[in-house]
């Protein structure tokens, strides 16, 4: 094992050497969390509301009322007053406005002999997050008028009271496991799969391979060096992620352990993975023409950055072989949830399943021989 | 130690439909410097991989250092060091670094491993460059960084495939004095691959020509030399041209054949080299003509590889000559 031992010192000096390795492992999930982390996720705000009020009556006067006072507190839109209604809708379709609010002509009239008063409410839907925020604050601006002005002792209607068990998750801390997948996904892309080759293209492995090295040791060599740096990509972006993101209680040491452990498991599948697939593969251009590729399969499917709850059937298939999604769910219960070792044994044993079959494969596949 | 350093018999390699190798049958004794001379995609490479354990043989077998390279590819790989054809040193490790790991491949580690760096670089000249990068050395550096790497296990057998090539004249010139130093110091089998004719003249004790996967000659320099007929070549030119052509001067004595280069140039083989040039010029002077030009060149391996193959060496390198399995060599043989 000794000899495996050497190849690792040779990958940990080129690497030492190689701060471009680094920066490319570290930028691309650092900077994708802090720009996805804050772009999505957040409350939509001064969406700009067009405002037909047709009737002028009291009532109407108390919509207007109600709307400003959203305009002024949680803005989540900006009324904008027009006179007639076929121009908001122009400007609607124009993408000048956000949604259009029509008070009709016998609104206040409709209210006050109770019959069936109605507002509408013409909202632009191509943008699904803002007409679904502007639809639901409506939607609690007319409760409230629906309110009884006096509020009986005893409730007759029943009412979900909901309790959060954790803190408020932003999505950054959402997205924070999907980007430390993702660090150490690069590194295995870049430092154990495109490394591999391109010392293979350039005839460093015959240089190897005129040793008595074995198969094993050339594969354990290969496999522990990719782990170490995956590790280190990985565990740099969850510790610089989670201050970014501000996860409470995050250097608690036990969680440290656990959090490791798990980053291990998942430098461990992933490097395996990459050397599965590069093992017979001689060409340099072709780890670059497939990391695009791989990254797109792997990464999405996994729930990084979206709830697997909302795919289709034929892609949670897909997310339930993706060794990335019990990576992804590793990380998020541990980080978000601090559910102990405990809650992640399917996680594990998910990414110890993995290792052992891409391992057995590539060591088939590998062949000591040019 | 054997006697017999690599013992080939019968080996052969195929890919696919092209047969690199073709049976070829040689021995290589201990402390020798036995070269294969052969235009690129002769086989040398593939025969130099087969015996270094890198490719497996399609047939035959072949015995390095008293091993089976199949049956026993590590007893061979721990005798034997390699400088392959491709620089295969890590450009992003330093010369002291590239040693030392390959030292550890070999299993020496700790202060032998660091003494055998410092006595290698020192071997090649490189210590002072012992901290550089190997990618920031010239390519004759980078060549004995190569050299040393190869020697780390103090190799029974080294082989080195094709070492000069690519390096400018001065750098060839030093690979080929530590070549010869590293044989006449340690008294080590060397077996080395080169299409450069003057290469296999200088350094081997034996030299095998390879051609389209066969040996289609093998001894020693001098004795390959003067197997080929007429060991001078004389190219001569009158004025104005002899009115009977060739014919004229295959009636002199000490010409073997004559072939009209045309402009009244002739180019003449001959055994009694330069006597036969003293006849020509009595020859002239007998016939009124005058020479415009006269030059004697005596047999070289470039002439032996023509004679054997049927095709001029340089001619195969321009024509980026591939193995046929059909073609063989003119006069084969083991």
């Amino acid at each position: 094992m000794k000899r495996a031992l050497a190849l690792v010192e040779r990958d940990m000096r080129k690497f030492r050497r190689s701060p471009a390795l680094l920066f490319a492992s570290l930028v691309l999930p650092l900077v994708q969390l802090v720009i996805l982390g804050n772009a999505f996720g957040g409350n939509i705000k001064n969406a700009v509301l067009g405002v037909v009020n047709l009737d002028h009556g009291p009532k109407s006067v108390d919509v207007m009322e109600r709307v400003r006072a959203v305009s002024a507190n949680a803005r989540t839109f900006l009324p904008v007053d027009y006179a007639d209604e076929g121009i908001a809708v122009r400007d609607l379709r124009r993408g000048l406005l956000s949604a259009v609010l029509v008070i009709p002509q016998r609104y206040s009239r409709d209210v006050l002999e109770q019959h069936q008063p109605h507002l509408a409410l013409i909202s632009d839907n191509t943008d699904r997050s803002v007409a679904g925020a502007v639809e639901g604050q409506m939607t609690t601006l007319v409760e409230s008028i629906n309110a009884p002005q006096v509020m009986p002792r005893l409730a007759q209607a029943a009412r979900l009271d909901v309790v959060e068990v954790y803190p408020y998750i932003n999505y950054i801390k959402y997205l924070l496991p999907g980007s430390v997948a993702l660090a150490i996904f690069v590194t295995a892309m870049i430092g154990g799969g495109m490394l591999f080759i391109d010392d293979k293209s350039r005839g460093l492995h015959e240089g190897y391979m005129v040793t008595p090295i074995t198969k094993f040791e050339l594969i354990v060599g290969f496999n522990v060096s990719g782990v170490i740096k995956a590790m280190l990509s990985g565990m740099t972006v969850l510790v610089l992620g989670a201050v970014v993101a501000q996860v409470p209680n995050f250097f608690q040491p036990v969680r440290l352990v656990e959090l490791t452990l798990m980053a291990v498991l998942t430098s461990v599948a992933l490097i395996g993975m990459m050397f599965f697939i590069m093992a017979r593969i001689s060409d340099p251009l072709v780890p670059r023409a497939i990391f695009g590729v791989l990254n797109t399969l792997l990464y999405f499917p996994s729930g990084a950055v979206y709830p697997i709850a909302g795919f289709p059937g034929w892609l949670r298939v897909m997310s339930a072989c993706d060794p990335f999604t019990y990576a992804v769910h590793g990380f998020r219960t541990l980080l978000l949830k601090d559910g102990g070792i405990a809650s992640v044994t399917t996680d594990i044993f998910a990414l110890l399943l993995t290792s052992v079959v891409v391992l057995s494969g590539a060591t088939l596949l590998f062949r000591r021989t040019l | 130690m054997s006697e017999t350093a690599i013992d080939v018999k019968a080996i052969s390699k195929r890919f696919g439909t092209l047969l690199a190798v073709d049976q070829v049958t040689f021995s290589v004794e201990t402390g020798e410097i036995f070269g294969l001379l052969g235009p690129n995609g002769a086989g040398k490479s593939t025969l130099i991989r087969m015996l270094t354990t890198l490719v497996p043989p399609t047939a035959g077998t072949a015995s390095v250092a008293g091993q089976d390279i199949v049956r026993h590819p590590n007893e061979v790989r721990l005798r034997i060091g390699v400088i392959p054809q491709n620089m295969t040193s890590d450009p992003e490790l330093t010369c002291a670094e590239n040693i030392g790991i390959h030292a550890r491949l070999f299993g020496i580690t700790g202060a032998e491993r660091r003494r055998r760096t410092e006595e290698l670089l020192q071997a090649v000249g490189l210590l002072d460059r012992a901290d550089a990068l190997a990618s920031t050395l010239s390519g004759g550096m980078r060549r004995r960084l190569e050299i040393a790497r190869g020697m780390v296990n103090d190799p029974q057998i080294l082989f080195l495939d094709e070492p000069t090539t690519g390096l400018d004249p001065a750098s060839r010139i030093s690979v080929w004095e530590m070549i010869t130093h590293l044989r006449a110091k340690e008294g080590r089998t060397l077996f080395l691959t080169t299409h450069y004719m003057d290469e296999a003249d200088r350094l081997c004790d034996r030299v095998a020509i390879v051609d389209h996967g066969r040996i289609a000659a093998l001894d020693t320099p001098v004795a390959l030399k003067s197997s080929v007929p007429g060991a001078s070549r004389i190219e001569i030119q009158f004025a104005p041209d002899l009115p009977g052509g060739a014919a004229d001067l295959e009636a002199l004595p000490a010409v073997k054949s004559v072939r009209s280069l045309g402009s009244a140039t002739y180019r003449i083989s001959s055994d009694r080299g330069p006597a036969s040039a003293q006849e020509l010029v009595e020859f002239a002077r007998d016939h009124k003509l005058e020479l415009k030009s006269l030059s004697v060149q005596s047999t070289s391996l470039d002439d032996v590889f023509l004679f054997y193959t049927g095709h001029g060496l340089a001619e195969m390198e321009e024509a980026g000559a591939a193995p046929s399995p059909a073609a063989g060599g003119r006069k084969g043989g083991h």
